[in-house]
């Protein structure tokens, strides 16, 4: 079973709402750090990492003994990597998207593909928890090879928890395609709302089952509320802004080590999530798991 | 003509909020909003919108399926999995790359401009401001913020006034790069958390790549003092000053569901007092790096 916790608006506890489900299923879960443009996870859950790879781009390499300048490759390119000027093909590897129409298409064969790293993937274990999370490079602008790089790494016999990037572009429907269940987690606020429904528009098309969980639920107004009422979206849970819990994340401290009594809830959300979901065999947790 | 760029590394740290109090308190100046992806600065600036227009940025491949004889070489070579089973395009999927298109033997695939997003020239209580909304979803908010960027600077030309003030977005990649590349100035708004630390960093290392001078706002500073330290001791060593550091103010949210800046609603507080400050220091801090 896979859980993509997304949210839109950053900063309204993604992050929170992942490491606590993850550790709160102990052996049972795979945590996904699918943020890689800042990923936080490792922050909150102390993973001994014992495992790193570096992720690379396909980007032409051209071998001017065999081109003849037709500019086939700068026609094909939708991109605007690779170029004739004069004599000379000129590259940008940092505009390429590795789709290799380039090469493929080169009618002398001239263009072979090259490697770039663009990112590392690291796992290891967080206590029971399995571990993951991709690292772009930082002066990288694409996101979205790595993050399919990281979930190649889902683990199909633990429950893989996937904490997306904020926004409602590219890099998340990249993470949340694939999923069993969408978390969006929000703030009751005007600008929880509207990226809450920026983020739920760009994922409908994907026709996963999603619900809400508000956090700092006592801040703002009803409107995220009254939106999912009106939506027939779920609320799940609802976690009130607690200096605690605050306190604690500010130390890299899991909100249900900062608050203990929230253990049993994250069990609660999970069973309300697999219920949610399209019934891919996934049981029940019980609370004494 | 001068432009400021306030990006935060790690979402949720303020940014939105403090670059709406600089749009009370800067003059001259045009504003833009670049987080494409999910933008909220018009929710505090109550924007009249007086000119309206598509973006596209990018062509999406749909196939004719009178004319294709499913023979699988689209779905063979592309690489990004967008061509289901029956040889539909999942759009969501779709890179824009063309290479289906070309290797396609029965000319049935076709490449079409995509409507991503649309751009906006409005009115706003502080002044114009650029702005988007990329759909959801959709590729290319890289282009779409280097849009914004530069019709806001044409604005500014046309009007004659001096500072683009920008609200960039989240993260390190490329719309957070393409809201950075060329600026006069970045601010970097955090919060005094590890999440928050780490975050800064890596966006710090990102300006500092491109030779921009950047200096730092720690917000909810009272949240964690310790980590208020450690920021600014980083923020030395990385010889980008702090401009100041905000207590954190529930009045902020009070003012967010109003509609307004906080100081809007509140002049006075110890929070609307520090944004003031750290406003002059910026524009000092401008000043001598130009």
């Amino acid at each position: 079973m896979i859980i993509s916790v997304a949210s839109g608006k950053g900063g309204t506890g993604k992050t929170t709402a992942a490491t606590s489900l993850a550790a709160v299923l102990g052996q049972k879960a795979q945590l996904i750090d699918c943020d890689v443009e800042e990923p936080n996870c490792h922050i909150l859950m102390n993973p001994v990492l014992t495992m790193q790879k570096p992720v690379s781009l396909p980007v032409p390499k051209v071998d001017m003994s065999k081109c003849t300048l037709c500019e086939k490759c700068g026609q094909v390119c939708q991109f605007s990597a690779i170029l004739v000027i004069g004599k000379e093909v000129l590259t940008f590897p940092e505009m390429c998207h590795g789709c290799g129409g380039c090469s493929l298409l080169c009618p002398e064969g001239a263009i072979t593909e090259d490697e770039r790293e663009i990112g590392v993937i690291e796992t290891g274990m967080a206590g029971d928890v399995e571990f993951v999370h991709g690292k772009l490079r930082v002066g990288e602008a694409m996101s979205p090879p790595l993050i399919r790089a990281v979930k190649s790494m889902i683990n199909p016999d633990r429950i893989a928890i996937l904490d997306a990037p904020p926004g409602a572009s590219c890099p998340v429907i990249n993470t949340v395609v694939g999923s069993d269940a969408i978390i969006m987690v929000t703030e009751p606020t005007p600008f929880g709302l509207h990226d809450l429904r920026i983020a739920i528009d760009a994922v409908k098309e994907l026709g996963i089952p999603l619900g809400v969980v508000i956090n700092r639920a006592d801040i703002g107004d009803d409107d995220v509320r009254n939106y999912c009422h009106t939506a027939g979206i779920p609320i799940l849970m609802e976690i009130p802004h607690l200096r605690a819990i605050a306190e604690g994340y500010s130390r890299g401290r899991l909100l249900v080590e900062s608050a203990p009594e929230y253990k049993e809830r994250f069990i609660e959300l999970f069973n309300m999530v697999g219920a949610m979901s399209k019934g891919t065999g996934a049981s029940e947790v019980s609370s004494h798991a | 003509m001068r432009e400021i760029v306030i990006i935060s590394g790690k979402g949720g740290t303020g940014k939105t909020s403090l670059t709406a109090c600089f749009a009370m308190l800067a003059e001259n100046k045009v504003l833009a909003d670049c987080d494409v992806d999910a933008p909220d600065l018009h929710l505090l600036v109550a924007p009249r919108v007086r000119h309206e227009e598509d973006f596209s940025g990018g062509v999406t491949a749909s196939i004719d399926l009178e004319k294709c004889v499913e023979c699988g070489l689209c779905r063979e070579k592309c690489r990004y999995g967008a061509i289901s089973e029956d040889f539909v395009v999942k759009d969501y999927a779709c890179e824009g790359c063309g290479v289906c298109f070309h290797v396609c033997p029965e000319n049935a695939v076709s490449l079409t401009e995509g409507i991503n997003g649309k751009w906006f020239i409005s009115d706003t209580r502080y002044g114009p401001m650029v702005h988007a909304a990329l759909y959801p979803g959709r590729e290319n908010s890289g282009k779409l913020v280097a849009l914004v960027r530069n019709q806001a600077k044409v604005l500014a030309r046309k009007m004659s006034l001096g500072l683009v003030l920008v609200d960039g977005a989240p993260g390190v990649g490329c719309p957070v790069i393409s809201s950075v590349t060329g600026a006069d100035h970045v601010v970097i708004v955090t919060e005094p958390t590890l999440s928050g630390l780490h975050d800064m960093e890596r966006a710090l290392g990102l300006v500092k790549s491109f030779r921009i001078p950047c200096s730092i706002v720690i917000n909810k500073y009272d949240i964690n003092e310790d980590v208020s330290d450690r920021i600014e001791t980083k923020s030395r060593e990385e010889s980008a000053p702090v401009l100041g550091r905000i207590p954190y103010d529930e009045r902020l949210i009070h003012a967010m569901v109003h509609g307004r800046p906080l100081l809007d609603e509140n002049r006075n507080s110890p929070a609307a007092k520090a944004i003031r400050d750290i406003w002059n220091r910026l524009q000092e801090a401008v000043k001598e790096t130009a």
